[in-house]
């Protein structure tokens, strides 16, 4: 089918919008390759080239994790009915968190595939607590993110075992908590029709489609800011911060925020951080998949700002309490 | 961004990752053992990208010009997703080299197992790794390595002296937490390329050491007898 079809279809009313994405897409892919010879010039210096390097290593390094992430949340999402949820939890709230955050062993994905899936689950009547301690237990406990763990620390699987407990206590901890003092009318659920209006495999790949670009889209800024950290932050500067024990818990932990990664990728993250003690890095691990800039506009997105106020800031103090008793009891 | 947009990007970024797992060029990246992952990881992608163009075309010619209006929009964010497309379709950055090394303090070789070592493999001059060599001259005294000759390979780096030094980068993962293993050179052969420039030496074990300026770790000494520039092996990290 010749694509010139195509532009005949809109009606006048969207003429404004002729340039669309597809071709402001074309004309940027021309324009690298015109420009191909003077861009690699560009990032021919050691230290750009030293950053392109490490950028484009963390993504190819998180990129088999991401899609696989991705496939196994949309199967779930798609082809196991949400009501199998609420049947599955205890109608008792209290007894309902603790067993939504184990849920979160059998949804792999990392965190930005668990937003909206903690957003359908309120919307099918779940209690938001217990969808919440799912929320944050899913992205830290599930096997692909412990896979990548152990991978990421060979010889030391205790990195992983810690991270699974913690995470999922910060989690129960969370849940009940809003169970005492949340209020329902903070959480504003936006309408969301799509999935369920479309034939299963499409609805399949529009969940992997949709997957791929946000967290990936969102793994690249983590990548671009952990590689810019490699490159200017000198090893000096930073051992000097690693050095003590209460400021390299605090640093890593506002760096988790900062940096967003993906939790199927932040722990070669953290074992790039070599010179922070192992209880740092645990924090990291933990805090990371919990509350983190790109997290924090989703959760926005999907639960309303009175809700993302409160949320984020209670996260992220039970998240570097817990990291850090666990830190120091078990690594 | 619109699905068919949204479909092409994927095609790329799935494309890309497959290209550079089936050609060698992950090996700058990444370890040798993630590569059956990254060929799945590409398939994927670029099954996903190909349904996504598949329903868009299937959609806009089925749908009529009002149902445009409620096209779904895709997250802008996915547009970055060019970035890794553009660094490993056009630009392809190398493996990390002599900058990385002089940034990061030399891995701390550990010794084998006590002081046991393995005596040296057969071969004249015996081929050896960084790693290896650091460890048996640093934690055995040299002991396995006396009487021998030896050869390494790995990238010239300039110590903050001036002095060149043989270095080669040990990843546990991938590049973003690489760190060098650095060998001092001795000798009378005066080893004058460029940094980042591969070379082959051959000699034997000295006892001198050093201290790396950037993390305090012991650094192994090597008295070259005769060096000779070669190609960057297939794998550069250690």
């Amino acid at each position: 089918m010749p694509p010139p079809q195509l532009d005949t279809r809109p009606p006048a009313t969207r003429t404004e919008r002729r340039v669309g994405s597809l071709e402001i897409l074309a004309g940027l892919l021309v324009l690298l390759v015109v420009f191909r010879g003077p861009l690699s010039d560009l990032v021919s210096g050691p230290a750009l080239s030293t950053w392109t390097t490490v950028f484009v290593s963390v993504l190819v390094q998180a990129a088999p994790f991401l899609a696989f992430g991705v496939a196994l949340s949309a199967v779930i999402a798609v082809f196991v009915p949400r009501s199998f949820w609420a049947r599955a939890l205890p109608s008792h709230p209290a007894l309902a968190v603790p067993t939504a955050g184990l849920a979160g062993v059998v949804l792999p994905g990392c965190e930005c595939g668990s937003v909206p899936i903690a957003g359908s689950l309120i919307r099918r009547g779940v209690t938001p607590a217990a969808a919440l301690a799912f929320l944050l237990a899913a992205p830290a406990i599930n096997p692909i993110v412990l896979t990548a763990t152990v991978v990421a620390f060979p010889g030391r699987p205790e990195m992983a075992v810690a991270r699974g407990l913690a995470s999922l206590v910060v989690a129960v901890l969370i849940g009940w908590l809003w169970l005492r003092l949340g209020k329902t009318e903070w959480i504003k659920l936006p309408h969301r029709p799509e999935l369920d209006t479309l034939p299963q495999w499409q609805a399949f790949w529009a969940a992997c489609r949709h997957d791929v670009l946000h967290a990936g889209g969102f793994l690249v800024i983590g990548a671009a800011a952990a590689a810019t950290i490699n490159v200017v932050v000198p090893e000096a500067w930073l051992t000097s911060l690693a050095a003590n024990a209460v400021l390299s818990v605090l640093a890593l932990a506002v760096l988790a925020v900062l940096l967003s990664i993906c939790s199927e990728a932040d722990a070669f993250v953290a074992a790039s951080l070599s010179q922070f003690s192992l209880t740092s890095r645990l924090v990291f691990l933990v805090v990371g998949p919990m509350v983190d800039l790109k997290l924090i506009s989703m959760q926005t997105g999907v639960f309303g700002s009175r809700f993302a106020s409160r949320f984020a800031p209670a996260t992220f103090v039970m998240a570097v309490a817990v990291g850090t008793i666990f830190g120091v009891v078990l690594l | 961004m619109n699905k068919l947009t949204q479909g092409v990007v994927l095609l790329l970024f799935g494309g890309a990752i497959l290209r550079a797992s089936v050609t060698d060029l992950y090996l700058r990246y990444v370890k040798e053992g993630l590569r059956p992952f990254l060929i799945a990881t590409g398939v994927l992608l670029v099954t996903a990208a190909v349904m996504t163009i598949w329903y868009s075309f299937r959609e806009s010619a089925s749908s009529s010009p009002d149902d445009h209006g409620h096209e779904h929009h895709g997250p802008g964010v996915g547009w970055l997703l060019i970035l890794p497309v553009l660094g490993l379709l056009l630009v392809a950055p190398p493996a990390l080299g002599s900058y990385a090394a002089n940034q990061a303090g030399s891995v701390v070789a550990e010794p084998v197992g006590g002081s046991d070592y393995p005596p040296l493999p057969a071969g004249d001059p015996v081929e050896l790794g960084l790693v290896d060599y650091a460890s048996r001259s640093l934690f055995d005294a040299g002991q396995s390595l006396a009487g021998r000759e030896l050869s390494l390979t790995g990238f010239i780096t300039v110590a903050p002296d001036g002095s060149p030094m043989l270095a080669r980068m040990v990843l546990s993962c991938c590049a973003a937490d690489g760190r060098p293993i650095k060998i001092g050179l001795d000798g009378r052969a005066p080893i004058d390329v460029p940094a980042d420039t591969w070379v082959r030496v051959t000699g034997v074990h000295t006892g001198r050491t050093s201290k790396d300026p950037v993390n305090n770790v012991d650094v192994a000494y090597f008295d070259v007898r005769t060096w000779q520039e070669v190609a960057e092996p297939k794998q550069p990290y250690a």
